[in-house]
């Protein structure tokens, strides 16, 4: 049975993985941890999910821990996350208390390792408190941010900056996200795994199963935005975009929305959807498990056009996930989704539902162009959006963390394949 | 000279610098100021981030002015620096100025970019390896040019004229240290124009010409 590493190699070719090799070499043995709040749904939590294997073949002694919390936890992470990305936020000192007390039993709990790793990361402001408990600390700390904070409700960031500014250095996924801090502020994209369930290739048969056992019928036309439902994800507007569409072609649309488990605000807002979308039997409003990875790997793959209507982004994974299946994806002009879709080349970008509804009609209308824009859309991400390109930056991060912060490091070790 | 050739690699990874500008006017005065390591970024960086392939212009100054303040004219001077030729990074920065100021003295109206579409100051730092691979004769070249991975190409052909005195790629200086004997190859090395190219047809050009020499030389 093939290595993970020999298996993406048949993706991005060997020069890839022989390049990883050498950068992880210095690093061997050395104990990385990576810390979040969910083990399951979101993309922090599906790139975890192949990170850590892979660094480990590459002999890094790397190790994820979730930090656990009650539902005031996940009350106030969740305002926290939506004050970032700029909503007026009011979060009472009994949430700001749960979220305190939250981090410091996690830190009870995982104290041995964190004090003793090398390289800790801490992804996004859940467990962003850990570095003021963990006094003992040996190794260096990093907080990768991965919402855009460009504009956040400045209280709630004023807030959170106490304790992110501790930390040697902070990630942030665009230039445009980052908040001006002490430490040096390194940009890494994130990226998508071609060999988890929710990206490996199906056949046609098996997308026509999934479409089926959902009445999704295959010979009408089938646009789909997959993602939360998140009043940042603009559901409203994107039934609102399908509405404008259907007045002038058959069409049917697809909202599939996975749950997080650190997300409390999502069932009131597809109580808001649904009952926007009344009766309509063209509007699939589908519910999924965090499991649900085949099923949206066959939606995707089963849409003529993807939609990301989002009016904020982080990065905006799902955009990149349609991308690799060769489709045009029609995406909110925000954050991270500005990195992907090259408006007119392969997909376009939109303000409004009107927007969105002209281009889709236009898309319908030349399936030539769907083709050609989603084997660019396909490149893209090939190139520059795959795991092994952030694994590459992770580990020359790490090198530049341990061995200087100057613009050259000449690693003196040589490193061999 | 050296007596072996030591194939490098390396790896970059971007950091903000949290400055931004959001006109001309603007970025003229953080070009004063800033960081040597985003003028290296911002002209050479481009060529290890496989996306930035369909852009138009060579720099992503020019590109930003392109995009973000719609003023092509800015944009095409700006592209036409080559960052090959000036000796050092002050330098550049000074041409860099240079342009921006005479464009500013031309026009009466200084575009501005939207909010969110700032030009954003980034540096990098390098990662220079040792891949362990020793070349001993220049004949192992069309073996090996190939296979080598595009951030080693970029560090030999592309870094090199920031290291080198000569201001010439890694092959080309080694070359040299044989006296006139490579003369021709070195020669036709020189020729190549590694801005206006991408790693791939880098690898693609240095790789034919050593293929074709060498072959020749067999005859």
């Amino acid at each position: 049975m093939k290595t993970l590493l020999e298996q993406y190699a048949t993706i991005v070719g060997n020069e890839v993985i022989d390049h990883l090799k050498q950068l992880a070499n210095p690093l061997r043995g050395m104990k990385i941890i990576h810390i979040n709040s969910t083990k399951e749904g979101g993309g922090v939590a599906e790139i975890l999910n192949r990170l850590i294997p892979l660094k480990r073949e590459l002999g890094i002694d790397a190790e994820w821990e979730v930090i656990n919390g009650n539902s005031e936890f996940y009350q106030c992470t969740k305002k926290i996350h939506n004050a970032l990305q700029g909503n007026r936020e009011e979060i009472s000192g009994n949430l700001y208390k749960a979220y305190e007390e939250t981090n410091l039993q996690n830190y009870e709990r995982l104290r041995s390792r964190l004090e003793e790793a090398s390289i800790v990361f801490i992804h996004d402001p859940q467990p962003a408190p850990l570095l003021h408990y963990c006094s003992g600390r040996k190794g260096k700390w990093l907080w990768r941010c991965h919402i855009d904070v460009s504009h956040p409700f400045r209280p709630v960031w004023k807030y959170l900056r106490n304790y992110v500014e501790g930390y040697n250095a902070s990630i942030w996924s665009l230039a445009n996200f980052a908040q001006p801090l002490a430490h040096p502020l390194y940009l890494i994209p994130p990226s998508i795994d071609p060999l988890s369930k929710k990206n490996l290739e199906l056949t046609d048969k098996e997308i026509t199963g999934f479409l089926d056992e959902w009445n999704i019928d295959r010979s009408i036309p089938v646009i789909t935005q997959v993602s939360r439902f998140d009043r940042f994800k603009d559901p409203i507007g994107v039934i609102q975009a399908f509405k404008l569409v259907r007045k002038y072609t058959p069409v049917q649309l697809v909202l599939a929305g996975g749950g997080a488990t650190d997300d409390p605000e999502g069932t009131q807002v597809l109580g808001e959807v649904k009952e926007f979308a009344g009766s309509d039997p063209d509007i699939h409003i589908l519910e999924l498990p965090p499991d649900a990875h085949l099923l949206i790997n066959a939606l995707q793959r089963g849409s003529d056009i993807v939609l990301q209507k989002s009016l904020r982004e982080g990065f905006g994974l799902t955009v990149t996930e349609a991308m690799w299946k060769r489709k045009p994806v029609i995406a909110g002009h925000t954050g991270g989704i500005r990195l992907q879709v090259i408006n007119h080349y392969n997909g376009f970008l939109v303000n409004t539902p009107e927007g969105t509804a002209l281009r889709v009609r236009y898309l319908l209308k030349h399936p030539d162009i769907i083709e050609l824009m989603g084997k660019r859309a396909h490149q893209v991400v090939l190139d520059n959006f795959l795991i092994t390109r952030q694994l590459q930056e992770y580990l020359t991060l790490v090198l530049a963390l341990i061995y200087g912060s100057e613009d050259r490091i000449e690693i003196k070790m040589q490193a061999t394949a | 000279m050296d007596t072996y050739f030591n194939v490098m690699d390396c790896a970059l990874i971007a950091i903000a610098t949290g400055e931004k500008a959001q006109n001309l006017r603007e970025l003229r005065d953080h070009l004063k100021h800033t960081h040597r390591g985003c003028l290296y970024y911002h002209f050479w960086g481009g060529l290890l981030r496989q996306h930035s392939s369909d852009s138009e212009f060579q720099n992503d100054f020019a590109n930003w002015a392109h995009r973000s303040l719609n003023d092509a004219r800015v944009a095409e001077q700006l592209s036409l620096i080559d960052p090959n030729i000036f000796e050092d990074l002050e330098s550049l920065r000074r041409e860099l100025i240079e342009v921006i100021e005479q464009r500013l003295y031309e026009t009466e109206y200084v575009p501005w970019a939207k909010p969110g579409n700032e030009f954003q100051f980034t540096r990098s730092q390098t990662v220079v390896f040792d891949t362990g691979i020793k070349i001993e004769h220049p004949g192992q070249f069309p073996d090996i040019i190939p296979n080598l991975t595009l951030s080693s190409i970029f560090y030999h052909c592309i870094d090199a004229r920031r290291r080198t005195k000569e201001i010439k790629s890694d092959f080309i200086v080694w070359l040299a240290g044989f006296g006139d004997r490579y003369a021709e190859l070195i020669s036709l090395l020189d020729q190549i124009d590694p801005y206006f190219t991408t790693l791939n047809e880098l690898r693609q050009d240095i790789g034919n010409i050593f293929n074709q020499y060498f072959k020749r030389s067999l005859r």
